[in-house]
């Protein structure tokens, strides 16, 4: 590689940890101005007076925030999320558990709906405007304006309650066999990628018509290239920075955004642990998982646009 | 007819007939599905328990912030698998009788305030210590303590001192209370080594299943424990799971799928459809729990006792029954006590009644709309019930005004603090307990305001005494004085509603709580 790649790399992650601080700033702000207080959340209608005062002070909610802040900073940057304060338990060895839970099922959702919908759009722009084109695009836009419990539902009724190929509820947990685990997963990795099937593959789809129009493609045509190497060869390639982001948008949807799927299908994520802590108001929790989110948000979009820039050579050289 | 069907249903629990072929023989014998079911589940029990196998339950109130310390226990899913690894010093039996377990004789003085317990023999915890009278005396010194965050603290608090010698606890109370047995039974006294003082989450207890398995607000699982002291009664399957549902949907999904074997809180609009599903039994049974409108009677307008009598009358209670709780459940009478309580007595029921309503109405002079605050968390159908409630009311004349609040910080934000607002209350064993935790005027739940120094003074006296005659006609009207005067609107009882899926035999009616009063793990197995 270059030197102003590796330049532009290095600018562009300097930029990601940045912005991921500013976002820390941010989310610890957040969190402050959260109505009530994490006692009172803890203890619910069961709280007394008593009971809440000594809870209170066994939390530390007594500092200033600026205090708290930093000391969560210089905790997060060993390493150290602290505990949670509901339940007392380290944060950094629940969230392992769980971010790999959503990790793994993101990247089987991931692994089908993303070479899907490339060739599904590929398809579609190959026959476009005609009736698998408008198939296609009619299908994955159904399946997108469902809600996804809609969705899921559907498949639970079907495959689980009255076929009942697949487990209704998708408990995973240690010691479960890699086959086990897949099984459990097949119903929600289905409904995320019905979910978002549609947004990449229309963008597929816009991005590759678009470079359609170009001159460069009229003579690709011209000489008499078949359809399909003319999208292949010729298209694809020029096409391939909008699609990434889009790819990269859906991934950090499939990471961030499964809340509900988590839900249905009872499934152990991230989703359904930061909903616990959020009504919890347990700030430790809710501050380790929103930056997680954050990173994971920032970190794709660097890939992405580190994507565009090598595929690109055009953007490696501003004007 | 009956003969036929006891010898057809021994048939089943022997492996000779199916389930569905008994059902069916039993349709056409005119006998209702759940009929059938308790007598197929009767012939199972005579037929004794079946050793083995994984019994799961998928239920709701389960979080990740859950602990398995005992002190912190509020919601159902550590509720149910506390029963299962936690054993107690006493229990409520079905019946709501008195059950020793850890405690194998109670004894009081004669004025109710100095209580003895003595300790049970050879019980073993899970760590292979045995139960000694310094683990008990531990265990209740650590609710009882002023910094503790025991949910048991409340009732707790009236114990001066707790000694342990040799077999035996002796507890003296700063006041004399007959029930004290009663609050023993409360499902966070778990007793733990050295009371839990040392690692109140270790989850260590002498319950029938050790803790194999703590993954809060995701699966909980228990592995039967070898020597535990009463094996033929408790711990029947090898391993018991819970599974954390909180969507009703995907919960009764897992049951019909096979994936879980009971499931909790079964939503009354749903149980005609679920009853369908072959191999699923209902399990439903009426028990303290109540649903209910608070008014703050020390606030305007509600201090005024005419007003607070329109609102009384102006519910329809049968309406609110039939269309809320599609039927599951039993009409309120505005005392939060029903026949579930060992000393109940009846009290003429209150209809619904607009003419009456508008008279009282009209008599507290006061004009204008009322704001009632509700919530989907303040029970299953709390909107659509208010919603009622405001047509009922608008027929005699009173303009309720509805406000829908967030589920989020209501019993933070609305709860005990708004006069007006929709609520439940699980219920409590005993009158008194009830009475105390929401009706003293030094309760800090008293979340109707009721203020009354005569009525505390009702609450000490009848808790003192030992002839239950007169204890009897003292709840009365205790209930006289609550339901006539008090701030609480109690339009309905509810029942529990759980469900079971095939093979699932030992259930027990209890009472006091959903699920077996928690113990349906530990009770029930499956059958062959």
């Amino acid at each position: 590689m270059s030197a102003p790649i590796v330049k532009l790399v290095a600018q562009r992650i300097a930029l990601g940890v940045l912005l991921l601080l500013a976002v820390s700033v941010l989310i610890f702000a957040g969190t402050q101005i959260l109505p009530g207080d994490v006692a009172q959340a803890i203890l619910g209608q069961s709280a007394t007076p008593e009971s809440l005062a000594n809870l209170r002070e066994q939390l530390g909610l007594n500092d200033p925030a600026y205090i708290r802040y930093f000391h969560w900073l210089g905790g997060v940057l060993t390493g150290d999320l602290g505990t949670a304060m509901s339940s007392g338990q380290d944060i950094a060895t629940s969230i392992k558990e769980r971010l790999w839970n959503t990790l793994f099922l993101a990247f089987w959702a991931a692994i089908v709906a993303i070479p899907l919908a490339i060739i599904l759009g590929l398809i579609a722009v190959r026959y476009r405007n005609g009736w698998v084109d408008k198939l296609i695009s009619g299908l994955a836009l159904a399946s997108t304006s469902f809600p996804e419990f809609f969705i899921g539902y559907l498949l639970v009724y079907f495959f689980a309650v009255k076929w009942q190929i697949f487990p209704a509820i998708s408990t995973v947990y240690e010691g479960m066999s890699f086959g086990e685990r897949l099984q459990a997963i097949v119903l929600p990795a289905t409904a995320l990628t019905l979910v978002v099937l549609a947004h990449m593959m229309r963008m597929t789809r816009a991005a590759i018509l678009n470079v359609m129009q170009s001159a460069y493609v009229e003579t690709a045509e011209l000489k008499g290239l078949s359809a399909f190497s003319v999208i292949r060869k010729h298209a694809f390639p020029n096409a391939i920075a909008p699609i990434i982001n889009v790819v990269m948008l859906n991934l950090a949807y499939l990471v961030v955004g499964v809340v509900v799927v988590e839900v249905i299908f009872v499934y152990p994520g991230m989703g359904q642990y930061l909903v616990d802590h959020v009504t919890k108001r347990d700030v430790p929790v809710v501050q380790a998982v929103g930056l997680i989110f954050a990173a994971v948000y920032i970190s794709l979009n660097i890939i992405a646009d580190i994507a565009a820039i090598v595929a690109n050579p055009r953007l490696r050289h501003p004007k | 007819m009956t003969n036929e069907l006891d010898y057809l249903s021994r048939r089943v629990v022997a492996g000779k007939l199916s389930r569905r072929d008994f059902l069916g023989r039993a349709a056409a014998l005119g006998v209702t599905a759940p009929f059938a079911n308790s007598l197929l589940s009767s012939a199972a029990r005579a037929a004794g328990p079946v050793k083995g196998g994984t019994l799961k339950a998928g239920l709701v109130g389960g979080e990740s912030t859950n602990s398995l310390d005992p002190a912190l226990m509020m919601t159902q899913v550590p509720f149910a698998f506390g029963k299962c690894w936690g054993e107690m010093i006493v229990e409520l039996s079905p019946e709501g009788k008195l059950e020793n377990r850890i405690a194998e004789e109670i004894g009081s003085s004669d004025d109710a305030k100095v209580w003895t317990l003595k300790i049970r023999d050879g019980i073993e915890f899970h760590n292979g210590k045995t139960v000694t009278a310094e683990d008990v005396a531990a265990t209740l010194e650590r609710h009882s303590d002023e910094k503790s965050k025991s949910g048991a603290l409340g009732y707790m608090k009236g114990i001066e001192t707790i000694k342990a010698s040799g077999k035996e606890v002796v507890l003296t109370l700063k006041e004399p209370n007959a029930d004290l047995p009663y609050l023993l039974s409360d499902y966070h006294l778990i007793v733990q080594p050295n009371g839990g003082k040392d690692k109140p989450d270790a989850g260590i207890s002498a319950g029938p299943y050790k803790v194999k398995v703590n993954e809060p607000g995701v699966r909980h699982v228990g592995e039967r424990f070898a020597n535990y002291w009463q094996g033929d009664k408790m711990g029947h399957a090898d391993q018991i799971e819970v599974v954390v549902i909180n969507d009703a949907t995907a919960r009764t999904a897992a049951l019909q799928g096979g994936q879980v074997n009971m499931i909790n809180r079964v939503e009354p609009k749903i149980v005609d459809l679920i009853k369908r599903v072959p191999g699923v039994t209902i399990r439903n049974h009426s028990g303290p729990g109540h649903y209910v409108f608070i008014m703050h009677c020390n606030t305007a307008p509600f201090d005024n006792n005419d007003l607070r009598m329109a609102l009384k009358l102006a519910i329809n209670r049968e309406e609110m029954l039939n269309k809320v709780l599609r039927g599951y459940g039993s009409l309120g009478n505005d005392f939060p006590i029903n026949a579930s309580y060992p000393l109940f007595t009846e009290i003429e029921q209150r209809k619904y009644d607009p003419d009456k309503a508008k008279f009282h109405y009209k008599k507290s002079g006061h004009d204008g709309s009322i704001l009632l605050r509700t919530s989907d968390v303040a029970f299953p159908g709390a909107v659509d019930a208010a919603q009622l409630y405001q047509q009922s009311a608008a027929k005699a004349g009173i303009k309720l005004e509805i406000k829908r609040e967030p589920g989020d910080g209501y019993w933070n934000e609305v709860w005990n603090k708004q006069p007006f607002c929709a609520s439940y209350w699980g219920g409590r064993s005993t009158q008194d307990q009830m009475y105390s935790t929401a009706y003293l005027s030094s309760a800090d739940w008293n979340d109707t305001r009721f203020k009354r120094p005569d009525f505390d003074k009702m609450v000490l006296a009848a808790r003192a005494e030992l002839d239950e005659a007169k204890r009897k006609q003292m709840y009365h009207d205790m209930a006289v004085m609550v339901r006539d005067e008090g701030g609480l609107i109690l339009p309905m009882f509810n029942q529990f509603i759980d469900a079971t899926g095939p093979k699932v035999a030992g259930w027990v009616e209890d009472p006091h709580q959903e699920l077996c009063n928690g113990y349906a793990l530990a009770k029930c197995w499956l059958e062959a």
